[in-house]
Protein backbone atom coordinates (compact mmCIF):
# COMPACT_ATOMS: atom_id res chain seq x y z
CA UNK A 1 0.00 0.00 0.00
CA UNK A 2 1.27 3.48 -0.63
CA UNK A 3 2.27 6.27 1.49
CA UNK A 4 -0.40 8.20 0.04
CA UNK A 5 -3.20 5.64 0.68
CA UNK A 6 -2.04 4.64 4.52
CA UNK A 7 -2.24 8.86 5.27
CA UNK A 8 -5.70 8.54 3.34
CA UNK A 9 -7.05 5.49 5.06
CA UNK A 10 -6.41 7.14 8.88
CA UNK A 11 -7.20 10.47 8.00
CA UNK A 12 -10.30 9.28 6.37
CA UNK A 13 -11.25 7.44 9.59
CA UNK A 14 -10.39 10.57 11.65
CA UNK A 15 -12.61 12.87 9.63
CA UNK A 16 -15.74 10.38 9.22
CA UNK A 17 -15.49 10.16 12.81
CA UNK A 18 -15.61 14.10 13.27
CA UNK A 19 -19.11 15.06 14.77
CA UNK A 20 -18.93 18.05 13.00
CA UNK A 21 -19.59 15.34 9.55
CA UNK A 22 -21.40 13.89 11.55
CA UNK A 23 -23.84 16.92 11.93
CA UNK A 24 -23.22 17.73 8.30
CA UNK A 25 -24.74 14.64 7.21
CA UNK A 26 -27.81 14.94 9.13
CA UNK A 27 -28.35 18.21 8.20
CA UNK A 28 -28.12 17.35 4.28
CA UNK A 29 -30.44 14.63 5.29
CA UNK A 30 -33.00 16.62 7.82
CA UNK A 31 -33.06 19.25 4.40
CA UNK A 32 -33.20 16.86 1.76
CA UNK A 33 -36.36 14.59 3.65
CA UNK A 34 -38.36 17.73 4.40
CA UNK A 35 -38.32 19.44 0.93
CA UNK A 36 -39.49 15.67 -0.26
CA UNK A 37 -42.15 15.66 2.04
CA UNK A 38 -43.26 19.44 1.77
CA UNK A 39 -41.13 20.74 -1.31
CA UNK A 40 -43.96 19.18 -4.19
CA UNK A 41 -42.90 16.98 -6.41
CA UNK A 42 -39.95 14.78 -6.67
CA UNK A 43 -38.75 16.76 -9.26
CA UNK A 44 -39.41 20.16 -7.56
CA UNK A 45 -37.70 18.70 -4.40
CA UNK A 46 -34.86 18.35 -6.63
CA UNK A 47 -34.55 22.32 -8.32
CA UNK A 48 -34.96 23.60 -4.27
CA UNK A 49 -32.18 21.47 -3.27
CA UNK A 50 -29.81 22.76 -6.31
CA UNK A 51 -30.19 25.91 -4.74
CA UNK A 52 -29.04 24.25 -1.26
CA UNK A 53 -26.36 22.17 -2.82
CA UNK A 54 -24.74 24.88 -4.67
CA UNK A 55 -24.59 27.07 -1.84
CA UNK A 56 -23.65 24.95 1.33
CA UNK A 57 -21.60 22.36 -0.31
CA UNK A 58 -19.33 24.95 -1.32
CA UNK A 59 -18.89 27.07 1.87
CA UNK A 60 -19.03 23.46 4.11
CA UNK A 61 -16.10 21.57 1.96
CA UNK A 62 -13.75 25.16 1.90
CA UNK A 63 -14.67 26.16 5.55
CA UNK A 64 -14.02 22.54 6.84
CA UNK A 65 -10.94 21.59 4.78
CA UNK A 66 -9.26 24.76 5.82
CA UNK A 67 -9.57 24.51 9.31
CA UNK A 68 -8.88 20.70 9.73
CA UNK A 69 -5.57 21.33 7.94
CA UNK A 70 -4.84 24.23 9.92
CA UNK A 71 -5.94 22.12 13.27
CA UNK A 72 -4.03 19.41 11.74
CA UNK A 73 -0.60 21.11 11.09
CA UNK A 74 1.38 19.73 14.75
CA UNK A 75 0.79 16.14 13.19
CA UNK A 76 1.13 17.04 9.17
CA UNK A 77 4.76 18.07 11.12
CA UNK A 78 4.87 14.67 12.86
CA UNK A 79 3.73 12.67 9.83
CA UNK A 80 6.58 14.84 7.66
CA UNK A 81 9.38 13.48 9.92
CA UNK A 82 8.60 10.24 8.76
CA UNK A 83 10.07 8.72 5.65
CA UNK A 84 7.29 10.06 3.94
CA UNK A 85 7.63 12.07 0.64
CA UNK A 86 5.39 15.72 0.77
CA UNK A 87 3.63 14.67 -2.25
CA UNK A 88 2.33 11.45 -0.86
CA UNK A 89 1.20 13.40 2.51
CA UNK A 90 -0.19 15.76 0.31
CA UNK A 91 -2.47 13.77 -1.55
CA UNK A 92 -3.29 11.46 1.21
CA UNK A 93 -4.49 15.01 3.40
CA UNK A 94 -6.70 15.46 0.12
CA UNK A 95 -8.32 12.39 -0.08
CA UNK A 96 -9.21 11.92 3.64
CA UNK A 97 -10.79 14.86 3.61
CA UNK A 98 -12.60 15.20 0.18
CA UNK A 99 -13.93 11.37 0.38
CA UNK A 100 -15.83 11.86 3.51
CA UNK A 101 -17.21 15.03 2.41
CA UNK A 102 -18.30 13.82 -0.60
CA UNK A 103 -19.22 10.46 0.83
CA UNK A 104 -21.20 12.40 3.56
CA UNK A 105 -22.85 14.38 0.54
CA UNK A 106 -23.98 11.20 -1.36
CA UNK A 107 -25.36 9.54 1.64
CA UNK A 108 -27.32 12.86 3.23
CA UNK A 109 -29.10 13.13 0.36
CA UNK A 110 -28.65 10.40 -1.50
CA UNK A 111 -30.45 8.47 -0.12
CA UNK A 112 -33.58 9.97 0.61
CA UNK A 113 -33.44 11.23 -3.11
CA UNK A 114 -33.28 7.47 -4.46
CA UNK A 115 -35.67 6.09 -1.36
CA UNK A 116 -38.34 8.09 -1.23
CA UNK A 117 -38.09 10.79 -4.46
CA UNK A 118 -40.68 11.05 -7.13
CA UNK A 119 -41.43 8.95 -10.23
CA UNK A 120 -41.09 11.17 -13.10
CA UNK A 121 -38.91 10.09 -16.13
CA UNK A 122 -35.82 10.74 -15.94
CA UNK A 123 -35.99 11.72 -12.04
CA UNK A 124 -33.19 9.13 -11.01
CA UNK A 125 -30.83 10.94 -14.21
CA UNK A 126 -31.61 13.89 -12.67
CA UNK A 127 -30.61 12.88 -9.31
CA UNK A 128 -27.37 11.10 -10.41
CA UNK A 129 -26.60 14.24 -12.22
CA UNK A 130 -27.52 16.25 -8.80
CA UNK A 131 -25.27 13.71 -6.97
CA UNK A 132 -22.23 13.98 -9.46
CA UNK A 133 -21.89 17.84 -9.61
CA UNK A 134 -22.48 18.10 -5.54
CA UNK A 135 -19.14 15.42 -5.86
CA UNK A 136 -17.56 17.63 -8.14
CA UNK A 137 -18.24 20.70 -6.36
CA UNK A 138 -16.67 19.21 -2.83
CA UNK A 139 -13.57 18.25 -4.61
CA UNK A 140 -12.99 21.88 -6.19
CA UNK A 141 -13.60 23.42 -2.36
CA UNK A 142 -12.03 20.76 -0.71
CA UNK A 143 -9.03 21.43 -3.24
CA UNK A 144 -9.34 25.46 -2.61
CA UNK A 145 -9.34 24.59 1.43
CA UNK A 146 -5.92 22.97 0.75
CA UNK A 147 -4.43 25.78 -1.14
CA UNK A 148 -5.86 28.28 1.36
CA UNK A 149 -3.98 26.10 4.73
CA UNK A 150 -0.89 25.89 2.93
CA UNK A 151 -0.48 29.51 1.72
CA UNK A 152 -1.59 31.00 4.99
CA UNK A 153 -0.56 30.05 8.26
CA UNK A 154 -2.43 32.40 10.57
CA UNK A 155 -5.54 30.80 11.25
CA UNK A 156 -7.55 33.87 10.86
CA UNK A 157 -6.02 34.68 7.73
CA UNK A 158 -6.94 31.65 6.21
CA UNK A 159 -10.52 30.97 7.60
CA UNK A 160 -11.27 34.99 5.95
CA UNK A 161 -9.43 33.49 2.80
CA UNK A 162 -11.61 30.46 2.43
CA UNK A 163 -15.00 32.67 3.15
CA UNK A 164 -13.88 35.31 0.26
CA UNK A 165 -13.24 31.74 -2.13
CA UNK A 166 -16.74 30.81 -1.50
CA UNK A 167 -18.33 34.40 -0.92
CA UNK A 168 -16.75 35.15 -4.41
CA UNK A 169 -17.56 32.15 -6.46
CA UNK A 170 -21.59 31.58 -5.41
CA UNK A 171 -21.91 35.62 -5.42
CA UNK A 172 -19.91 38.24 -6.05
CA UNK A 173 -18.67 36.37 -9.80
CA UNK A 174 -22.76 36.34 -10.66
CA UNK A 175 -22.69 40.32 -9.39
CA UNK A 176 -19.89 40.76 -11.88
CA UNK A 177 -21.79 38.69 -14.85
CA UNK A 178 -24.67 40.67 -13.87
CA UNK A 179 -23.01 44.00 -13.82
CA UNK A 180 -21.92 43.24 -17.59
CA UNK A 181 -24.87 42.05 -18.97
CA UNK A 182 -26.21 45.29 -17.36
CA UNK A 183 -23.29 46.98 -19.06
CA UNK A 184 -23.35 45.37 -22.54
CA UNK A 185 -26.77 44.59 -23.11
CA UNK A 186 -26.94 45.49 -26.40
CA UNK A 187 -24.39 43.06 -27.48
CA UNK A 188 -24.86 39.48 -28.18
CA UNK A 189 -22.50 38.56 -24.39
CA UNK A 190 -24.16 34.72 -25.03
CA UNK A 191 -20.20 33.57 -25.99
CA UNK A 192 -18.67 35.80 -24.03
CA UNK A 193 -20.83 34.57 -20.75
CA UNK A 194 -20.57 30.61 -21.63
CA UNK A 195 -16.68 31.54 -21.45
CA UNK A 196 -17.25 33.13 -17.61
CA UNK A 197 -19.67 30.24 -16.78
CA UNK A 198 -16.91 27.93 -17.72
CA UNK A 199 -14.43 29.92 -15.38
CA UNK A 200 -16.24 29.54 -12.26
CA UNK A 201 -17.32 26.32 -10.73
CA UNK A 202 -20.77 26.71 -8.97
CA UNK A 203 -21.62 28.56 -12.16
CA UNK A 204 -20.81 25.66 -14.24
CA UNK A 205 -22.65 23.11 -11.57
CA UNK A 206 -25.63 25.19 -11.49
CA UNK A 207 -26.15 25.73 -15.57
CA UNK A 208 -25.35 22.32 -16.15
CA UNK A 209 -28.13 21.21 -13.19
CA UNK A 210 -30.63 24.03 -13.88
CA UNK A 211 -30.36 22.81 -18.34
CA UNK A 212 -31.02 19.68 -16.99
CA UNK A 213 -33.96 19.92 -15.95
CA UNK A 214 -35.58 21.30 -18.80
CA UNK A 215 -36.19 24.55 -17.58
CA UNK A 216 -34.08 26.37 -20.27
CA UNK A 217 -36.91 27.80 -21.73
CA UNK A 218 -37.08 30.44 -18.58
CA UNK A 219 -33.90 31.91 -19.79
CA UNK A 220 -34.86 32.64 -23.05
CA UNK A 221 -32.19 33.12 -26.18
CA UNK A 222 -29.30 32.58 -23.74
CA UNK A 223 -30.98 29.49 -22.28
CA UNK A 224 -31.60 28.49 -25.94
CA UNK A 225 -27.97 28.60 -26.82
CA UNK A 226 -27.01 26.74 -23.40
CA UNK A 227 -28.92 24.08 -24.29
CA UNK A 228 -27.86 23.58 -27.68
CA UNK A 229 -24.69 23.61 -25.91
CA UNK A 230 -24.84 21.46 -22.82
CA UNK A 231 -27.45 18.87 -23.77
CA UNK A 232 -25.03 17.88 -26.64
CA UNK A 233 -22.69 14.85 -25.21
CA UNK A 234 -19.85 17.38 -25.80
CA UNK A 235 -21.22 20.37 -23.72
CA UNK A 236 -21.62 18.36 -20.64
CA UNK A 237 -18.49 16.61 -20.96
CA UNK A 238 -16.86 19.85 -21.09
CA UNK A 239 -18.33 21.06 -18.26
CA UNK A 240 -17.32 18.02 -16.28
CA UNK A 241 -13.98 18.26 -17.60
CA UNK A 242 -13.72 21.88 -16.92
CA UNK A 243 -15.31 20.74 -13.06
CA UNK A 244 -12.13 18.57 -12.85
CA UNK A 245 -9.88 21.20 -13.86
CA UNK A 246 -11.35 23.67 -11.33
CA UNK A 247 -10.22 21.19 -8.71
CA UNK A 248 -6.92 20.31 -10.30
CA UNK A 249 -5.88 23.69 -10.52
CA UNK A 250 -5.85 25.14 -6.72
CA UNK A 251 -4.84 21.15 -5.97
CA UNK A 252 -1.59 21.60 -8.01
CA UNK A 253 -1.07 25.10 -6.70
CA UNK A 254 -1.36 23.76 -3.06
CA UNK A 255 0.76 20.71 -3.77
CA UNK A 256 3.39 23.26 -5.37
CA UNK A 257 3.53 25.35 -2.06
CA UNK A 258 3.35 22.25 -0.01
CA UNK A 259 6.29 20.67 -1.40
CA UNK A 260 7.94 24.55 -0.70
CA UNK A 261 6.85 25.33 2.63
CA UNK A 262 8.77 25.73 5.92
CA UNK A 263 6.71 24.39 8.29
CA UNK B 1 22.46 0.42 13.90
CA UNK B 2 25.34 2.58 14.24
CA UNK B 3 24.14 6.03 15.88
CA UNK B 4 23.75 8.93 13.52
CA UNK B 5 26.14 11.95 12.81
CA UNK B 6 24.62 15.02 11.85
CA UNK B 7 26.86 17.86 9.93
CA UNK B 8 25.37 21.62 9.51
CA UNK B 9 27.59 23.28 7.46
CA UNK B 10 27.01 27.14 7.07
CA UNK B 11 23.16 27.10 8.01
CA UNK B 12 21.56 29.96 7.73
CA UNK B 13 17.82 30.53 7.32
CA UNK B 14 15.71 33.23 7.15
CA UNK B 15 11.76 34.15 7.80
CA UNK B 16 11.22 37.75 6.20
CA UNK B 17 13.44 39.78 7.82
CA UNK B 18 14.41 38.31 10.33
CA UNK B 19 17.38 36.21 10.38
CA UNK B 20 17.01 32.97 12.83
CA UNK B 21 20.36 30.85 12.11
CA UNK B 22 23.36 32.90 11.12
CA UNK B 23 25.82 30.56 10.04
CA UNK B 24 26.00 27.40 12.03
CA UNK B 25 28.55 24.77 11.40
CA UNK B 26 28.60 21.86 13.95
CA UNK B 27 28.36 18.42 13.99
CA UNK B 28 26.10 16.44 16.38
CA UNK B 29 28.40 13.45 17.20
CA UNK B 30 27.24 9.62 17.11
CA UNK B 31 26.68 8.06 19.99
CA UNK B 32 26.27 11.39 22.46
CA UNK B 33 23.55 13.19 24.11
CA UNK B 34 23.48 16.91 22.86
CA UNK B 35 21.05 19.31 24.54
CA UNK B 36 20.51 22.34 22.22
CA UNK B 37 20.00 25.66 24.74
CA UNK B 38 19.04 29.10 24.49
CA UNK B 39 17.04 31.29 25.31
CA UNK B 40 13.16 31.78 23.98
CA UNK B 41 13.33 32.62 19.60
CA UNK B 42 17.20 31.65 19.40
CA UNK B 43 16.98 29.11 16.66
CA UNK B 44 16.82 25.88 18.60
CA UNK B 45 13.61 24.84 16.98
CA UNK B 46 13.99 25.84 13.56
CA UNK B 47 17.54 24.04 14.03
CA UNK B 48 15.65 20.71 14.67
CA UNK B 49 13.33 21.19 11.63
CA UNK B 50 15.86 21.42 8.94
CA UNK B 51 17.38 18.47 10.26
CA UNK B 52 13.77 16.80 9.90
CA UNK B 53 13.74 18.23 6.76
CA UNK B 54 10.78 20.64 7.98
CA UNK B 55 12.29 23.41 7.14
CA UNK B 56 15.06 24.06 3.99
CA UNK B 57 18.35 25.90 4.71
CA UNK B 58 19.07 29.10 2.73
CA UNK B 59 21.34 28.30 -0.63
CA UNK B 60 24.86 27.56 0.37
CA UNK B 61 23.78 25.86 3.50
CA UNK B 62 23.96 21.98 4.14
CA UNK B 63 22.56 19.61 6.47
CA UNK B 64 23.62 15.50 6.79
CA UNK B 65 22.12 12.82 8.28
CA UNK B 66 24.55 9.95 7.83
CA UNK B 67 26.62 11.63 5.02
CA UNK B 68 23.49 12.09 3.17
CA UNK B 69 22.37 15.16 2.40
CA UNK B 70 18.93 16.48 3.80
CA UNK B 71 17.48 17.46 0.10
CA UNK B 72 14.08 16.67 0.11
CA UNK B 73 14.52 12.47 -0.35
CA UNK B 74 12.38 11.76 2.41
CA UNK B 75 14.33 8.09 3.42
CA UNK B 76 16.86 9.11 5.42
CA UNK B 77 14.41 10.05 8.05
CA UNK B 78 14.02 6.28 8.48
CA UNK B 79 16.67 6.94 10.70
CA UNK B 80 14.73 9.35 12.97
CA UNK B 81 12.90 8.99 16.01
CA UNK B 82 11.06 12.46 16.74
CA UNK B 83 9.56 14.23 19.90
CA UNK B 84 7.59 17.63 19.59
CA UNK B 85 6.94 19.25 21.97
CA UNK B 86 3.06 19.39 21.94
CA UNK B 87 1.83 15.69 21.67
CA UNK B 88 -0.90 16.19 18.57
CA UNK B 89 -1.92 13.47 17.30
CA UNK B 90 -5.31 12.97 15.37
CA UNK B 91 -8.40 13.53 17.83
CA UNK B 92 -10.45 11.06 16.77
CA UNK B 93 -8.44 8.08 16.03
CA UNK B 94 -7.14 5.71 18.88
CA UNK B 95 -3.54 5.30 20.06
CA UNK B 96 -3.56 2.23 18.57
CA UNK B 97 -4.36 3.54 14.63
CA UNK B 98 -1.62 6.17 15.33
CA UNK B 99 0.72 3.40 16.02
CA UNK B 100 -0.52 1.65 13.08
CA UNK B 101 -0.33 4.12 10.92
CA UNK B 102 3.39 5.15 11.86
CA UNK B 103 4.78 1.70 11.80
CA UNK B 104 2.86 1.10 8.59
CA UNK B 105 5.08 4.36 7.05
CA UNK B 106 7.81 3.40 8.69
CA UNK B 107 7.29 -0.16 7.28
CA UNK B 108 8.51 -1.73 10.54
CA UNK B 109 6.29 -3.53 12.24
CA UNK B 110 8.90 -6.32 13.70
CA UNK B 111 11.62 -5.15 16.27
CA UNK B 112 9.84 -2.44 18.01
CA UNK B 113 11.09 -0.97 21.00
CA UNK B 114 7.71 -0.97 23.19
CA UNK B 115 9.56 -0.31 26.21
CA UNK B 116 8.01 2.27 27.31
CA UNK B 117 4.39 1.57 26.33
CA UNK B 118 4.77 -0.75 28.78
CA UNK B 119 6.68 1.51 31.51
CA UNK B 120 3.99 4.50 30.86
CA UNK B 121 1.29 1.39 30.88
CA UNK B 122 -0.09 3.20 28.16
CA UNK B 123 -1.92 -0.32 26.80
CA UNK B 124 -5.08 0.00 28.28
CA UNK B 125 -5.47 3.85 26.84
CA UNK B 126 -4.04 2.79 23.19
CA UNK B 127 -7.54 1.71 22.77
CA UNK B 128 -9.20 5.14 23.85
CA UNK B 129 -9.65 8.06 21.29
CA UNK B 130 -6.88 10.44 21.56
CA UNK B 131 -9.55 12.68 22.47
CA UNK B 132 -10.35 10.95 25.75
CA UNK B 133 -6.59 10.85 26.75
CA UNK B 134 -4.97 13.21 29.49
CA UNK B 135 -2.04 15.86 28.09
CA UNK B 136 0.41 13.96 30.21
CA UNK B 137 -1.09 10.53 28.45
CA UNK B 138 -0.77 11.95 25.15
CA UNK B 139 2.52 13.02 25.99
CA UNK B 140 3.81 9.71 26.66
CA UNK B 141 2.12 8.69 23.58
CA UNK B 142 4.55 10.92 21.86
CA UNK B 143 7.36 9.78 23.83
CA UNK B 144 6.91 6.22 23.51
CA UNK B 145 6.42 7.09 19.38
CA UNK B 146 10.10 8.75 19.37
CA UNK B 147 11.79 5.64 20.65
CA UNK B 148 9.35 2.98 18.92
CA UNK B 149 11.38 2.42 15.81
CA UNK B 150 14.96 2.20 17.29
CA UNK B 151 16.01 5.08 15.52
CA UNK B 152 19.80 5.90 15.43
CA UNK B 153 19.39 9.82 15.94
CA UNK B 154 16.05 11.18 18.73
CA UNK B 155 14.93 14.21 18.37
CA UNK B 156 13.79 15.05 21.34
CA UNK B 157 12.00 18.76 22.14
CA UNK B 158 11.05 19.51 25.70
CA UNK B 159 10.45 15.60 26.61
CA UNK B 160 9.59 16.26 29.85
CA UNK B 161 7.15 19.04 29.27
CA UNK B 162 3.86 17.55 30.83
CA UNK B 163 4.75 14.86 32.16
CA UNK B 164 4.79 14.19 35.87
CA UNK B 165 7.37 13.04 37.70
CA UNK B 166 7.74 9.54 37.74
CA UNK B 167 6.83 9.37 34.24
CA UNK B 168 9.61 12.21 33.57
CA UNK B 169 11.88 9.86 35.25
CA UNK B 170 10.88 6.57 33.09
CA UNK B 171 11.69 9.02 30.20
CA UNK B 172 14.84 10.38 31.30
CA UNK B 173 16.10 6.91 32.58
CA UNK B 174 15.32 6.11 28.78
CA UNK B 175 17.34 8.77 27.20
CA UNK B 176 20.55 8.16 29.03
CA UNK B 177 20.56 4.44 28.07
CA UNK B 178 20.08 5.31 24.02
CA UNK B 179 23.67 5.85 23.55
CA UNK B 180 24.43 2.37 24.55
CA UNK B 181 22.25 1.18 22.22
CA UNK B 182 24.07 2.76 19.31
CA UNK B 183 21.17 6.11 19.37
CA UNK B 184 22.65 9.65 19.15
CA UNK B 185 20.45 12.18 20.85
CA UNK B 186 19.63 15.51 20.25
CA UNK B 187 17.32 17.28 22.99
CA UNK B 188 16.34 20.96 23.64
CA UNK B 189 14.98 22.14 27.19
CA UNK B 190 14.80 25.02 29.25
CA UNK B 191 15.40 23.17 32.22
CA UNK B 192 19.03 23.25 33.17
CA UNK B 193 18.69 20.66 35.36
CA UNK B 194 17.56 18.13 32.96
CA UNK B 195 20.24 19.12 30.69
CA UNK B 196 22.65 18.84 33.44
CA UNK B 197 21.68 15.27 33.75
CA UNK B 198 21.33 13.86 30.64
CA UNK B 199 23.42 15.87 28.24
CA UNK B 200 27.34 15.26 27.56
CA UNK B 201 27.83 17.86 24.69
CA UNK B 202 25.90 21.58 25.12
CA UNK B 203 24.96 23.73 21.97
CA UNK B 204 24.01 26.90 23.41
CA UNK B 205 22.16 29.62 20.83
CA UNK B 206 21.90 32.88 21.21
CA UNK B 207 20.55 35.29 18.31
CA UNK B 208 20.83 31.99 15.46
CA UNK B 209 24.32 31.54 16.84
CA UNK B 210 26.57 29.03 18.36
CA UNK B 211 27.65 31.41 21.90
CA UNK B 212 28.68 27.97 23.08
CA UNK B 213 29.44 24.26 22.11
CA UNK B 214 31.71 21.93 24.26
CA UNK B 215 30.96 19.37 26.70
CA UNK B 216 28.42 20.74 29.93
CA UNK B 217 32.21 20.08 32.08
CA UNK B 218 34.07 22.14 30.02
CA UNK B 219 31.45 25.23 30.42
CA UNK B 220 31.06 24.71 34.25
CA UNK B 221 35.01 25.08 34.03
CA UNK B 222 35.10 27.98 31.72
CA UNK B 223 32.62 30.01 33.78
CA UNK B 224 33.83 28.78 37.05
CA UNK B 225 30.46 27.76 38.00
CA UNK B 226 29.22 24.39 39.57
CA UNK B 227 25.40 24.83 38.45
CA UNK B 228 25.00 24.35 34.41
CA UNK B 229 21.88 27.29 35.36
CA UNK B 230 24.11 29.58 36.68
CA UNK B 231 27.00 28.87 34.02
CA UNK B 232 24.70 29.51 31.06
CA UNK B 233 23.48 32.97 32.92
CA UNK B 234 27.07 33.71 32.73
CA UNK B 235 27.28 33.31 29.17
CA UNK B 236 23.82 35.46 28.95
CA UNK B 237 25.70 38.21 30.83
CA UNK B 238 28.83 38.26 29.07
CA UNK B 239 26.75 38.63 25.19
CA UNK B 240 25.29 41.77 26.91
CA UNK B 241 21.69 39.78 28.08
Amino acid sequence: MSMARKVLTSQLRNVARSRWILAYGLLLLGVTELLLRFGGSGERALLSLLNIVLLLLPLVSVVFGTLYIHNAREFIELLLAQPVGRGSLYAGLFGGLALPLAGTFVLGVGAPLLLQGGSEPGYLAHCLLLLGAGVLLTLVFTAFALCVAVRLDDRAWALGAALLVWLFCSLVYDGVILLLTTLFGDYPLEGPLLVMIFLNPVDLARVLLLLSFDISALLGYTGAVYERFFHGGLGASLAVLMLLICAAVPLLLGLRWFRRKDF
Amino acid sequence: MMPSRVVLTGVRKRFGRLEVLRGIDQIIEPGRITALVGPNAAGKTTLIKLILGLVRPAPGGTVEVDGIAVNGDPSYRQRIGYMPQAACFPEQLTGREVLDLLTGLRGQRDGLDEELIERFKLTPALDRPVRALSGGTRQKLNAAVAFLFRPSLLILDEPTAGLDPVAAGILKDKVLRAPAQGTSVLLTSHLMSEVEELAQDLIFLLDGSVAFRGTVEALLQQSGESRLERAIGRLLEAAGR
